[in-house]
């Protein structure tokens, strides 16, 4: 298969999944602000921070009011990392490879974009967000779903699942260390009812709530939570789940040694790591170097098997 | 209210379905009573479904601005079909295929001996100035000595009903996934339309494309490896690279993805490392393959590209230079060519052409510029164009000077009143002026395409069809009366 080919396969599928895990973030933000008392509540800043482009934000804006924010998140195809960004990276990037893909699902990316597009001032009316966004998440795991039933399991779609495990593993972390740092700003006792909420939204934003249940069996806690997101075999959105795919899938390719080593060492430190017992700045140390690794794992495929890598590995050793 | 075929006025032209006003062709009958049991809300139910379905599936083409950027508009796709017989079509399907058989052996001559213009059938003077000569190729000879293998040929149908040529693309001609897509869309949102006529299929034009790509590769295998060369998704007709390469099978690639290496051999990027290329459906200008060659500024191409093509490691299609035919003045010259090459008199045939450099017409051309569409010789896309009685006396003037100083370079032609097919415009149906591109394909074999895309000018009067333009399309019916 085609060197471009497979990047835009990869980037399809990170576009796609980062969609996904935008609309559950916004939507799961929305509940949990429902459920706090205003002098508590964490507002809409924290999203800001999830996506990590604070600066680039602070440079348009400077409220984190809901509407900002949501136009931030939701509107601005030139903000780095909004949904209508994401989408339309995802678009674009589908229509270079259409002639791989199947035909539906190129039609159901472009119809989300349009989708997507032609609503997007539902986000700002209270009553019909969450369906707005619903219907978001449901269209990316129906396109999972049409891409697992017809398109050939070939490398392509290694690829395919390549991407989606390392964006989902990368917005899971993301996701953790901001929620968390919020929660552990204030021990106070007072607060224990709420903290309980958040730490259930943490979960909620991921749709992990209910298998938390299921596997665990405990009572929610900040230690067990964070050993189940991010070390859990079965529940798929937990970076060890996400990076122990990546590395099945990479397993099959061939000149796979520098990949597997790195996604070796990520895998290892991930299942070895006491993360329920790591203090906050500790625990945020720790996820600022596995999104690091996580970049390093996607340059490793570039320089593998990308044209993107390939044509500047050329370029310097002509040079 | 509903659609009025007695208010549908039809006197001025040839229309392709009705007669006069309130009476179909004996073949469109079916079509026009049935359209005309719609009611305006179904009408308009169609329409929309039409559009959504298009929008939907992401048919498009790309449109530039003057700011730089590009859009990427839905094909406007007309609801009414344009219908033709069977029996009619088999005959242009005929003279196709004696003018493509023709053409292909005039460019495989004037690459080679060039017995046409030693033998004073064409004059010397017609390549003087030829932009679309490439001396590269002189020599060369292609697998099956065939040059274009995909010609799109421009078809119009003229008051008295003659259908003409208007002119052969043999560059990289565009629009058949428009023609497939068209009858897809059309079977989603029509179905009942479809049953009362057997209506010839169109789907099967990517599988014989294939057939024909595989059949000039020059290494015989079971699966040679063709690719699909495109410039890019900016280009306007990226919709079509895509679909093409989607409904063969083939990898889509761009320049980048192609390496020529130190064997003169064509290779792609894979991840898997360079992998040998045998046939390269191009959908690239000459000048912009090979920058070796070529332009040298030239990012979309692949160096080292004509190379390999002269050695005979790959198969391009069509090959370089077999644009020099699709040059007005040669057009001017077809019926020659035909009675040259084949014996035979042409069959489907050329509009009326006056050829400037011969003293007779150019002298009839000067005295009635008001009258003729002046055309010069290698101008696409309708540029640089006189149109006599629409013109002012200051720009015949000005075309007057042009062709006494350049008389080799024009051609002229009388204005042509192109036939009509009814055409939704509102809640109303009034007649549209269009024409006919069928797609035709050789190698060991020449096949046509069933129909082609019928494009459409939605503004009235206009005889503009250019989908960049502001035309449309519409459907193409080649039915069979007796299945």
């Amino acid at each position: 298969m085609l060197s471009r080919v497979v990047e835009m396969i990869y980037w399809t599928a990170r576009y796609l999944e980062r969609t996904e895990n935008l609309a559950r973030l916004i939507n799961v933000n929305s509940n949990l602000l429902l459920d706090l008392p205003k002098s508590i509540a964490p507002g809409w800043e924290p999203l800001i921070n999830i996506t990590g482009t604070r600066e680039r934000y602070l440079e348009l804006h400077d409220d984190f009011s809901e509407r900002t924010v949501l136009t931030y998140l939701v509107n601005q195809e030139n903000s780095p990392s909004s949904l209508a960004k994401a989408l339309a990276g995802a678009r674009e990037s589908a229509r270079t490879i259409r002639d791989v893909i199947p035909r539906e699902s190129w039609e159901q990316i472009n119809a989300l974009y349009l989708y997507a597009k032609d609503n997007a001032s539902r986000v700002f009316i209270k009553s019909q967000r969450f369906e707005y966004l619903n219907n978001i998440i449901l269209r990316c795991q129906t396109l999972n779903g049409l891409l697992a039933g017809t398109m050939n399991q070939d490398e392509g779609y290694s690829f395919l699942l390549i991407g989606r495990n390392l964006e989902r593993c990368d917005m899971t972390s993301r996701i953790i260390d901001v929620r968390s740092a919020d929660l552990l700003a204030d021990e106070n006792q007072t607060l224990q009812p709420f903290d309980l909420i958040q730490w259930m939204s943490v979960l909620k934003s991921l749709s992990a709530y209910q298998m938390y249940r299921r596997s665990m069996q405990v009572k929610i806690n900040r230690s067990d939570v964070l050993k189940f997101l991010f070390q859990s075999e079965v529940f798929p959105r937990a970076p060890y789940h996400c990076i122990s795919r990546v590395e099945f899938c990479t397993l099959d390719l061939p000149n796979n040694e520098a990949p597997l080593r790195l996604i070796g060492r990520v895998k290892r430190d991930l299942i070895e790591t006491k993360v329920g017992k790591l203090e906050q700045e500790a625990l945020h140390e720790y996820i600022d170097e596995l999104q690091l690794s996580l970049i390093h794992i996607s340059d490793a495929f570039a320089d593998q098997y990308f044209l993107s890598g390939k044509m500047q590995s050329q370029e310097q050793s002509s040079a | 209210m509903t659609i009025e075929w007695k208010n549908y006025r039809v006197e001025k032209y040839y229309d392709e379905l009705m007669l006069s006003g309130n009476k179909a062709r004996p073949h469109g009958k079916k079509l026009a009573k049935y359209l005309a049991s719609l009611s305006n809300s179904e009408l308009e139910t169609y329409r929309i479904a039409t559009e959504l379905s298009i929008k939907e599936i992401g048919v498009s083409f790309t449109v530039y601005n003057q700011e730089g950027g590009s859009i990427d508009r839905s094909w406007p796709l007309d609801i009414f079909p344009r219908i033709m017989t069977k029996t009619e079509w088999e005959k242009i399907e005929a003279g196709l295929k004696q003018r493509v058989q023709a053409l292909n052996l005039f460019i495989a001559d004037l690459y080679g001996e060039q017995r046409i213009l030693k033998d004073g059938i064409i004059p010397r003077a017609v390549f003087k100035n030829s932009k679309n000569f490439r001396e590269q190729c002189v020599g060369v000879k292609p697998p099956l000595n065939i040059w274009a293998h995909v010609c799109g040929s421009d078809l119009v149908r003229d008051k008295d009903g003659t259908m003409y040529v208007l002119e052969d693309n043999l560059r990289v001609p565009s629009g058949v996934s428009y023609m497939l897509e068209n009858r897809l869309v059309m079977k989603r949102v029509f179905p009942e339309m479809f049953e009362d006529y057997s209506i010839l299929p169109v789907d099967d034009y990517p599988s014989k494309l294939f057939d024909m790509l595989a059949s000039i590769s020059p290494r015989p295998a079971d699966y040679p490896e063709v690719v699909v060369l495109t410039p890019g998704i900016y280009n306007s007709a990226y919709f079509e690279h895509a679909y093409l390469a989607q409904q063969m099978g083939c990898e889509l690639v761009e320049g980048r993805d192609l390496v020529v290496c130190d064997d003169d051999c064509v290779y792609m990027r894979t991840m898997r490392g360079l992998k040998r290329v045998d046939v390269i459906y191009r959908r690239i200008d000459d000048l912009f393959l090979d920058p070796e060659v070529f332009n040298k500024e030239s990012t979309l191409g692949v160096p080292g590209l004509m190379r390999a093509w002269r050695k005979n490691n790959v198969a391009l299609a069509n090959a370089p230079g077999a644009g020099v035919a699709d040059d007005k003045v040669v057009y001017a010259f077809v019926p020659k060519i035909i009675k040259y090459y084949l014996d035979e008199e042409i069959s489907l045939p050329n509009v009326k052409t006056y050829i400037c450099m011969y003293e007779d017409d150019r002298k009839y051309v000067l005295e009635n510029l008001d009258k003729l569409v002046v055309k010069p010789a290698n101008e696409s896309g309708g540029y640089g164009m006189l149109v006599g009685p629409a013109s002012t006396k200051k720009q015949q003037k000005e075309f007057a000077a042009l062709i006494k100083a350049n008389p080799g370079n024009y051609i002229a032609q009388p204005t042509l009143n192109l036939s009509t097919v009814p055409t939704l415009v509102g809640d109303k149906v009034e007649p549209r002026h269009v024409d006919m591109r069928p797609f035709i394909l050789s190698s060991d074999r020449i096949e046509v395409t069933t129909g082609g895309l019928t494009r459409v000018a939605l503004v009235k009067n206009s005889l503009v069809v250019n989908s960049s333009q502001g035309g449309g399309s519409k459907d193409t019916w080649i039915v069979d009366e007796e299945a």
